[in-house]
C-alpha cells in the first residue's frame, strides 16, 4: 500500500506543521501564471532531519521561502516551532535558522565580521555574538580563516560559514536549501558529517531541501517526495523503498523503436510489476531480480531483440521517485531545465 | 513549545531598536566602503574633470547680463557639489542587488531586522561618502579659484544639502533596486533620470538665463532645491528664508522617498 501521501504524525511535539499551502506566482510577460505549491501538506517532529526531495522546480524553495517569513502562501497555513509564519512572523524569525540556496555571506566582510553582525541582529550581546562566532568557525573548521574576507574563501568554505550564519543564535529549527549544490564530492561529504553532527548532538530540527537522492538518502531521517508543488509520498527512506517490493531490473536496448514490443512482451512473464520505458531503457519492477534476469533475457533473446546492457538493482530512492510521480528523477531534472531554458 | 515562544519573546526585546540595528547595519557597509577606497576617489574623477573643464570652459557666462555672480567657477562647484551626490547615489542600489544575488538579501529579510533598518544603514554609508565627496569636490574648486564671502555655516549647509540629496536619490536607487532586482536596469534608469535632473537646474547655468521651460523645470527639480540653498548660504548675505524654504523641500522629498523605499522591501518579498 502507498504510505498517505501527507502522514499525520500523531502524538508529540511538531517543530513544523504545514497544511495545504498554496502559491501561484502571478504572470510574467509572455508567461503563464507558475502554481509552485498546490496544497503542500507535512509534518515535522521536532528533532527530525527532514528532506524536502523533489526535481529543481516542484515548489521546494518556495516552501522554504515561506516558513523562514520570507514569502507569503496565497492560502493554507504552516507553523514552525509551534508559532505561525504569518502571525507571529517577529517570534518565527527569532526561532529559526535560514541556509539560503546561494551563499548568504558578505564577501567583502570576513568570516567573523559576517558571525558577529548575525548575533547581533539576533539580539546576542557583543561579547556574546564574538565568544559564539569563534566557536562556530573553530566547529566548522574555519578558525584559520576567521579573518579573511569571505571572497577569498573556496566554495566548501562558504557554504560552511553560510550553515554557521544559520545557527549563530541557537535557533530550534534549521532550514537548509540546497545546502551542497554546485560543491565537489570532496566538500559536499565533509557538509553532511557537519548536517550530521548537528542534528545528532544538537536536537536541532532540520529541514533540508535537496535534488540530490544520495543527500537525501544519507542526512534525511524522514523524506517527503515532492512533485508539481505536492508531496506525493512521505516516510524514512528504508520505509520508502521497502514499500517498492522486490527489486529493479533495468533493460538497455540497443535500438529504441522496439521498446514497446519488449514491454508487452514483458508484461506477459510472470512477477513482473509497473514497467516504465523512457527511450530505449526498459525499468521494471520485479518480485525477484535472480529469476526475472535470465527470463527476461530468454524472451529477448527469442525474438531476437539486441540488448545493450541488463542491471539488477536493490529498491533506490529513484525507484520510488518513479513509483510515485511516473517518471525517473533524472527525466524530471531534465523536464524543469528545459522548462527553465524555454522561459529564459 | 511554550518555553519555545518565551525564548523567542525574551530575545526579542533585546534584538535591538531601529538606532542599534541601524548602527550595525552602518557599520557593516562603512566596512566595506573603506576596504575599497579606490571606489570613493573614482567617483571624484568625474566632478574634477566637470569643475576644471566647464569652469575654463564657460569662464565666460558670467559675464551676460543678468548672471548675478561674478566667478563661475564660485557659481559652479555648489552645483557639481550636487550633482557629485546625485550621480555617486544613483549606484547605491547596486549594492542591495549584489545582496539579492547572493542570498545575503534573503537571510537578511528572514531576521529579525527591521526593514528601516536595512535601509537606513546602507543610506547612512552612503551619506558618509557624499560627506567626504562633498568637501574634496570643495577642495578642488577652491583650489581653482573660487572664494566665497559668507561665514562657515554656508559649508556646513551645503554639507547637509549635499547629504539629503544624496540619501533621496540613494533611497530611490535602492527602491529601483528591490523592484527590478537587475543591476542593468537600474543603471540604465538612473542614467535615465540623472540626466535631466543634472541640466533643468542651476548647477551649471543661472535658469533665468535658459528658456523658461528649464526655468519651470528647475522648481521641481530636487537636485536644483539643494543647489540653491547651498548657494544662497555661501553668500555674503544669505536670504535664509529662501535657504530654509528649499531646505525644507528637499528634507520632505528625502522622508518621502526613504519611506517609499522601504515599502519596496515588500514588493521585493511579494516577487521572490
Amino acid at each position: 500500500m502507498a504510505p498517505p501521501t501527507h502522514a499525520r504524525t500523531g502524538g508529540g511535539d511538531l517543530a513544523i506543521e504545514v497544511t495545504d499551502l498554496v502559491k501561484t506566482y502571478p504572470a510574467a510577460r509572455k508567461k503563464p501564471p507558475v502554481r509552485a505549491l498546490d496544497g503542500l501538506t507535512f509534518d515535522v517532529p521536532a528533532g527530525v532531519v527532514l528532506g524536502l526531495l523533489g526535481p529543481n522546480g516542484a515548489g521546494k524553495s518556495t516552501a522554504v521561502k515561506i516558513l523562514t517569513t520570507l514569502s507569503r502562501a496565497d492560502s493554507g497555513t504552516a507553523r514552525v516551532a509551534g508559532l505561525d509564519v504569518v502571525n507571529d512572523q517577529q517570534a518565527v524569525r527569532l526561532a529559526i535558522g535560514y541556509v539560503p540556496q546561494k551563499s548568504s555571506s558578505d564577501p567583502m566582510a570576513t568570516g567573523t565580521e559576517n558571525l558577529v553582525l548575525s548575533g547581533r541582529i539576533y539580539g546576542l550581546s557583543k561579547s556574546d555574538s564574538v565568544r559564539r562566532s569563534a566557536e562556530l568557525l573553530e566547529r566548522f573548521g574555519l578558525a584559520d580563516a576567521a579573518d579573511r574576507q569571505v571572497r577569498t574563501y573556496s566554495g566548501g568554505m562558504q557554504r560552511k560559514l553560510d550553515v554557521a550564519l544559520g545557527l549563530v543564535h541557537r535557533p530550534t529549527v534549521l532550514f537548509l536549501d540546497e545546502p551542497t549544490t554546485g560543491l565537489d564530492p570532496e566538500a559536499r561529504a565533509d557538509l553532511w558529517t557537519e548536517v550530521e553532527r548537528l542534528s545528532a548532538a544538537e536536537g536541532l530540527t532540520v529541514l533540508l531541501t535537496t535534488h540530490y537522492l544520495e543527500e537525501a538518502d544519507r542526512l534525511a531521517a524522514q523524506l517527503a517526495i515532492v512533485d508539481h508543488g505536492k508531496v506525493v509520498a512521505s516516510g524514512s527512506p528504508e520505509e520508502l523503498k521497502a514499500e517498492l517490493r522486490g527489486d529493479s531490473v533495468q533493460v538497455e536496448l540497443a535500438d529504441a523503436t522496439s521498446a514497446n514490443r519488449v514491454h508487452s512482451l514483458i508484461s506477459e512473464l510472470p512477477g513482473i510489476g509497473e514497467i516504465v520505458v523512457e527511450g530505449n531503457v526498459l525499468r521494471a519492477r520485479v518480485d525477484r531480480g535472480a529469476t526475472a534476469v535470465p527470463a527476461v533475457l530468454g524472451v529477448l533473446e527469442e525474438q531476437e531483440i539486441a540488448v545493450a546492457a541488463v542491471t539488477v538493482a536493490r529498491p533506490t530512492l529513484d525507484d520510488v521517485y518513479l513509483r510515485y510521480t511516473g517518471r525517473t528523477f533524472r527525466a524530471a531534472e531534465r523536464a524543469s531545465d528545459a522548462e527553465k531554458e524555454r522561459a529564459a | 513549545m511554550a518555553t519555545m515562544t518565551a525564548t523567542a519573546v525574551r530575545s526579542s526585546a533585546r534584538s535591538g531598536g531601529l538606532a542599534g540595528q541601524t548602527a550595525m547595519i552602518t557599520g557593516r557597509w562603512l566596512r566595506a566602503q573603506y576596504r575599497s577606497p579606490a571606489l570613493i576617489a573614482f567617483t571624484l574623477v568625474q566632478p574634477a574633470i566637470w569643475l576644471l573643464l566647464f569652469g575654463q570652459l564657460f569662464k565666460g557666462v558670467v559675464k551676460l547680463p543678468g548672471f548675478s555672480d561674478s566667478s563661475y567657477i564660485a557659481f559652479l562647484t555648489p552645483g557639481i557639489v550636487m550633482m557629485t551626490a546625485l550621480m555617486s547615489s544613483g549606484w547605491a542600489g547596486t549594492t542591495f542587488i549584489t545582496d539579492m544575488e547572493r542570498g545575503v538579501m534573503d537571510r537578511m529579510l528572514t531576521s529579525p531586522v527591521r526593514r528601516g533598518a536595512l535601509m537606513a544603514g546602507q543610506l547612512l554609508s552612503n551619506a558618509t561618502t557624499t560627506v567626504i565627496q562633498t568637501i574634496l569636490v570643495f577642495a578642488i574648486g577652491l583650489a581653482a579659484g573660487a572664494r566665497y564671502d559668507g561665514n562657515g555655516l554656508g559649508y556646513v549647509v551645503t554639507i547637509v544639502a549635499s547629504m539629503l540629496v544624496g540619501t533621496a536619490f540613494g533611497s530611490l536607487s535602492n527602491a529601483v533596486a528591490l523592484l527590478t532586482r537587475q543591476q542593468e536596469a537600474l543603471i540604465g534608469i538612473f542614467q535615465f533620470v540623472s540626466l535631466p535632473l543634472t541640466f533643468l537646474s542651476s548647477i551649471m547655468m543661472n535658469p533665468k538665463l535658459a528658456p523658461h521651460w528649464v526655468e519651470v523645470g528647475a522648481r521641481f527639480n530636487p537636485v536644483d532645491w539643494a543647489t540653491v540653498a547651498a548657494r544662497q548660504s555661501l553668500t555674503a548675505n544669505p536670504d535664509w528664508s529662501s535657504v530654509t524654504r528649499h531646505g525644507l523641500y528637499l528634507l520632505a522629498f528625502t522622508l518621502f522617498v526613504a519611506y517609499l523605499s522601504t515599502r519596496a522591501f515588500r514588493t521585493y518579498q511579494r516577487s521572490v
